[in-house]
């Protein structure tokens, strides 16, 4: 990763301004010229380093349903549990851990309501419980990773 | 100059989100670009992402990194059993502290997860992301707090996508 992108990509991660020509206030604001902060961002993107640029909607805010959820899972039955839990389009993310509770995913729906159906049916096709864990409270980070 | 304010179409804000889901586009005006797309002015689409990021329904608005290609491999979900009266207090405290990357409060499934509140460490490396856990304890007087450290160590799926998730 170059300098200038190692630069941009801390200074991104803060947000874009919200004016006319946003990419070319970002430029001025760290000596650079528009065209670069543009093809940078273009190159990192096909190089899958950023997997995107804009906005991150909150799917609970939207109406939608969001959930972290997680399930015991012996090690040998593991990947083909996995294998079904990753057929629901709801899955988001699902990461292996290491802890009894083995299998973390998020499940995002198009309604509050569809988050039990889902897990309903997560249950059913795979004949593990699955542990709801709904957000309560989320509490202010400043999200950044410095590279 | 002033533009002529008129009431913006719910179907043309439903375009616009369609739209930024996409991503922002690469040009010298983007938001200009998203008005062409989705039939609002460029100051209507400004004023749209301004409102909902005061909503909330936008988390973030920029870069958004795959943090396991920049080299944050060493992933840890800390739990905590924080008594619930307590559970705001230490929220915020957590908040603050700058390797915590993820904080919320979520329900106890007893008996087998006795934990309440959930943050995330994404590090370089896994004795780096210990060292920090441990100066949090005793920086703050965890010690006796039961708590659980569950590094990732496979991603089954990684959607890049347009939710805000957990890892």
């Amino acid at each position: 990763m170059s300098p200038v992108e190692k630069i941009l990509i801390n200074r991104l991660q803060q947000g874009l301004p919200l004016v006319r020509h946003p990419y070319a206030a970002v430029a001025e604001e760290l000596n650079l010229n528009e065209q670069q902060v543009l093809d940078s961002i273009k190159k990192l993107l096909a190089e899958g380093v950023l997997t995107r640029f804009g906005p991150m909607f909150h799917a609970g805010e939207l109406g939608g349903g969001l959930t972290l959820a997680a399930m015991r899972i012996p090690d040998p039955d593991f990947e083909r549990v996995a294998a079904l839990v990753n057929e629901f389009d709801e899955v988001a993310h699902n990461y292996r851990r290491e802890h009894e509770l083995n299998m973390w995913f998020v499940l995002a729906t198009e309604t509050r309501d569809a988050i039990e159906k889902t897990i309903a049916a997560i249950e059913k096709n795979t004949g593990y419980p699955v542990y709801n864990m709904p957000k309560e409270q989320e509490f202010h980070v400043h999200l950044h990773f410095p590279v | 100059m002033t533009e002529e304010p008129r009431a913006v179409s719910a179907w043309g804000l439903l375009r616009l989100r369609k739209q930024l889901e996409r991503g922002l586009p690469l040009a010298a005006r983007p938001y200009q670009a998203l008005a062409e797309r989705t039939g609002l002015s460029e100051q209507e689409v400004i004023n749209a992402i301004i409102q909902w990021q005061e909503q909330g329904l936008i988390k973030r608005f920029g870069l958004v990194v795959k943090h396991r290609t920049l080299g944050y491999t060493a992933n840890a979900m800390v739990v905590w059993n924080i008594p619930d009266e307590q559970v705001r207090a230490v929220g915020n405290i957590m908040a603050g502290i700058p390797f915590i990357t993820l904080c919320y409060q979520r329900p106890r499934r007893l008996p087998d997860w006795p934990y309440n509140l959930f943050c995330m460490i994404h590090g370089t490396n896994r004795e780096r992301v210990l060292a920090q856990l441990d100066s949090l304890i005793t920086e703050h007087n965890l010690q006796d707090v039961k708590h659980s450290v569950l590094f990732s160590n496979k991603a089954y799926r990684q959607r890049g996508g347009r939710y805000v998730s957990h890892d």
